[in-house]
């Protein structure tokens, strides 16, 4: 059979092959020129003193960048501890409201798809017109969520004009859109099986242990992923903070991105922030692979045997 | 979304069982329900105070407590001066009438109609008349304090075409990966998905100087080019739906002498336009919020975003409160009508890329 094919003719896996890689070509094309090159370009860049100037080579400097950042830059730290902070309490936060909210929706209440619209549009809209929204609301004066504070007889801060109250108006407006993990935990919910519940009700136990000892568990992965997912959206927060703060007052919100973002455009340090978009890196980097090897001791896989 | 599941018990669970715990599981509901309720109210809130803002005068906009229902005051003219409208308690009946003066620590109130019946009273025991009144031209107004509908075809020109290049490219680069064989694809496969990891300020500056060198600085092709060469998140959505079309399907074509692009064009594309709209709905959520890339790339006001304008409106017009509540209802209300017309998609873009990834 081969023989009698012309020789120039590709044979069906060669064949299949070039078309594979015509197919993705563009792809490979963008992450050759959008991302390899650019990464690499940055680590380097992050051993410069580039500026914004266009027509001049930036002078390699070697790791100066990175000494200034740990010794001498005590902005770095504060950021650094801005957007920990924020992370410490808003991902805890999300998490528990968005798997409570699941779990009501998961009691079999009539209408399920109404209550699920209510609480995920606020995960629709997003970016200037949501921070604009939230700088009025935060309004010491005339703005609702001190309003609300009163009718339960609080008297509310200045948020956003404190420096003490602006990050934590900013955690409570993360909150606002917590139907986007409700969503997630609710479909996690739903593929449980519900012969476990009745099992576990035959064996006399009560909602409260069937919840730890079977709900639980099994949607651990989405609670991992969700985790994961929140580390990582912390360190890209911007828009928010640059239109209702601007890092402000005294810098309480002066989170990493938003130090990044300075630097680069506003001090004319793009070889600094360079430097700061590769610590990010390895910070984000750190932190998954810590929660990705601790996963293996709390995070359930299904089809998995327990080692118990 | 939601599958029905019916369970059939080995045995009738319900029959006697204790009815006690049959209420308790009502109360539970109930309970539920009421959260749910209270929660729901809390969650809509901000959005129906937009909205309400957007119609108010500005006057009725800083008030507190807040109103709202939108209203004015309802007003008299008496000898050609403006007064307002007062319910006055006059002999146990209640008049409306205007205030014109203070006489001795009490409002001096005046009959519209007879401006010589004259009342006085105290001003604590009346309340102003009002009327609810929608102030629709606040949405006019914002329109032009500043060019917003130049933003919105500026927004809408950037959204189209790259929605045109994500679509384009990633459906072919998802449809290279799902179905052909060849060397070294699932190490690429691997490395494509490892870039979702990458944060993006790693690629920002090296791209930004590239950008510029190119001479795209002030120009929509930063926001735009990029988009026309695949990215990891929708690629990976596809490629999954992709793999779940049966691979029966293909080969059936094949026989009948289908070529690769006609196997995606009449057999994958058509099973799978649930995933296609997914990805382009998101798309358009993603462009049309972005407010960063613009910032960055975007100088001249005449090449502005939504976004950008609605940034600069609330530096330069912060007291108008109205007018930029206007204008934030406007930006948003893209994105409320596709959620409400396409949920699902929504629901499920959410969930495959939440659960599977």
């Amino acid at each position: 059979m081969e023989t009698s094919k012309k020789r120039h003719v590709m044979s069906l896996s060669q064949r299949e092959g070039m078309w594979a890689y015509i197919l993705i070509g563009p792809w490979i094309v963008g992450f050759l020129w959008f991302t390899l090159l650019p990464t690499l370009a940055s680590l380097y860049f992050s051993f410069t003193d580039l500026t914004y100037t266009v027509n001049k080579w930036p002078n390699f400097i070697g790791v100066a960048n990175y000494i200034n950042m740990f010794i001498k830059d005590a902005r770095f730290w504060h950021s650094l501890q801005v957007t920990i902070t924020f992370a410490i309490f808003a991902i805890p936060l999300g998490l528990v409201l968005g798997l409570l909210l699941a779990l009501l929706l998961n009691a079999k209440v009539p209408g399920l798809s109404i209550w699920r619209t209510l609480y995920y549009t606020p995960s629709v809209v997003s970016g200037v017109a949501v921070a604009v929204l939230w700088l009025y609301l935060f309004n010491p004066r005339y703005g609702i969520i001190n309003w609300l504070l009163s009718l339960v007889k609080i008297n509310g801060p200045g948020w956003l004009a404190s420096p003490d109250w602006a990050l934590p108006a900013l955690i409570i407006m993360s909150l606002w859109s917590v139907g986007g993990g409700m969503i997630i935990y609710l479909a996690g919910l739903q593929g449980i099986p519900t012969v476990f519940y009745e099992a576990a009700e035959i064996d006399g136990a009560n909602s409260v242990q069937s919840f730890f000892s079977i709900t639980l568990p099994l949607i651990t992965p989405v609670l991992f992923y969700n985790l994961v997912t929140g580390i990582i959206g912390t360190f890209q927060i911007f828009t928010s903070v640059y239109v209702m703060t601007a890092g402000g007052p005294a810098e309480a919100t002066l989170f990493y991105n938003l130090y990044l973002f300075n630097n680069a455009f506003r001090y004319n340090q793009m070889g600094y922030a360079s430097a700061l978009a590769w610590v990010l890196f390895l910070i984000v980097l750190i932190l998954t692979l810590l929660v990705f090897r601790s996963s293996s001791t709390w995070v359930y896989y299904e089809g998995e045997l327990r080692k118990k | 979304m939601t599958v029905e599941q019916t369970v059939f018990p080995a045995h009738p669970v319900n029959k006697g069982r204790p009815k006690s715990l049959k209420g308790q599981k009502l109360l539970a509901k109930l309970l539920a329900l009421l959260l749910l309720a209270l929660g729901s109210i809390l969650i809509m809130l901000p959005l129906v105070w937009m909205l309400t803002t957007s119609l108010k005068t500005n006057d009725a906009s800083t008030s507190y407590p807040p109103q709202w229902i939108p209203t004015d005051p309802r007003t008299a003219i008496i000898d050609g001066k403006k007064y307002f409208l007062y319910n006055v308690p006059v002999n146990g009946q209640t008049m409306q009438l205007a205030l014109t003066g203070k006489k001795s620590g009490k409002g001096v109130f005046a009959n519209p109609n007879n401006p010589s019946e004259q009342y006085e009273v105290a001003v604590k025991d009346t309340t102003r008349v009002t009327q609810i009144v929608l102030h629709w031209e606040n949405f006019p107004n914002a329109m032009t304090i500043v060019p917003f509908g130049l933003y919105i075809n500026n927004t809408m020109l950037i959204v189209i075409t790259s929605m045109i290049g994500v679509l384009l490219s990633c459906i072919l680069v998802a449809y290279g990966f799902s179905r052909f064989r060849a060397r070294w694809i699932d190490v690429l496969f691997l490395i494509l998905l490892s870039t979702i990891m990458l944060p993006p300020q790693v690629t920002l500056i090296p791209t930004f100087v590239l950008f510029q060198k190119l001479g795209w600085y002030n120009t929509f092709l930063p926001l735009i080019v990029p988009a026309f060469f695949a990215n990891a998140w929708d690629v990976f959505l596809l490629r999954q739906f992709f793999m779940s079309v049966p691979i029966e399907m293909d080969e059936a074509a094949k026989i009948d002498g289908a070529g690769p692009l006609q196997v995606l064009v009449f057999i994958l594309i058509p099973q799978s336009w649930p995933a296609i709209a997914t990805v382009a709905i998101f798309h358009f959520l993603y462009t049309w919020n972005d407010f960063f890339s613009p910032l960055i790339y975007l100088q001249s006001e005449d090449k502005f975003t939504v976004a950008m304008g609605l940034q600069k409106f609330q530096g330069l017009y912060s007291r108008q409160l109205t007018s930029m509540m206007a204008a934030a209802t406007v930006t948003m209300l893209p994105c409320l009508l596709l959620f409400f017309v396409a949920q699902r998609f929504f629901i499920q873009g959410v969930v495959v890329s939440g659960i599977k990834g």
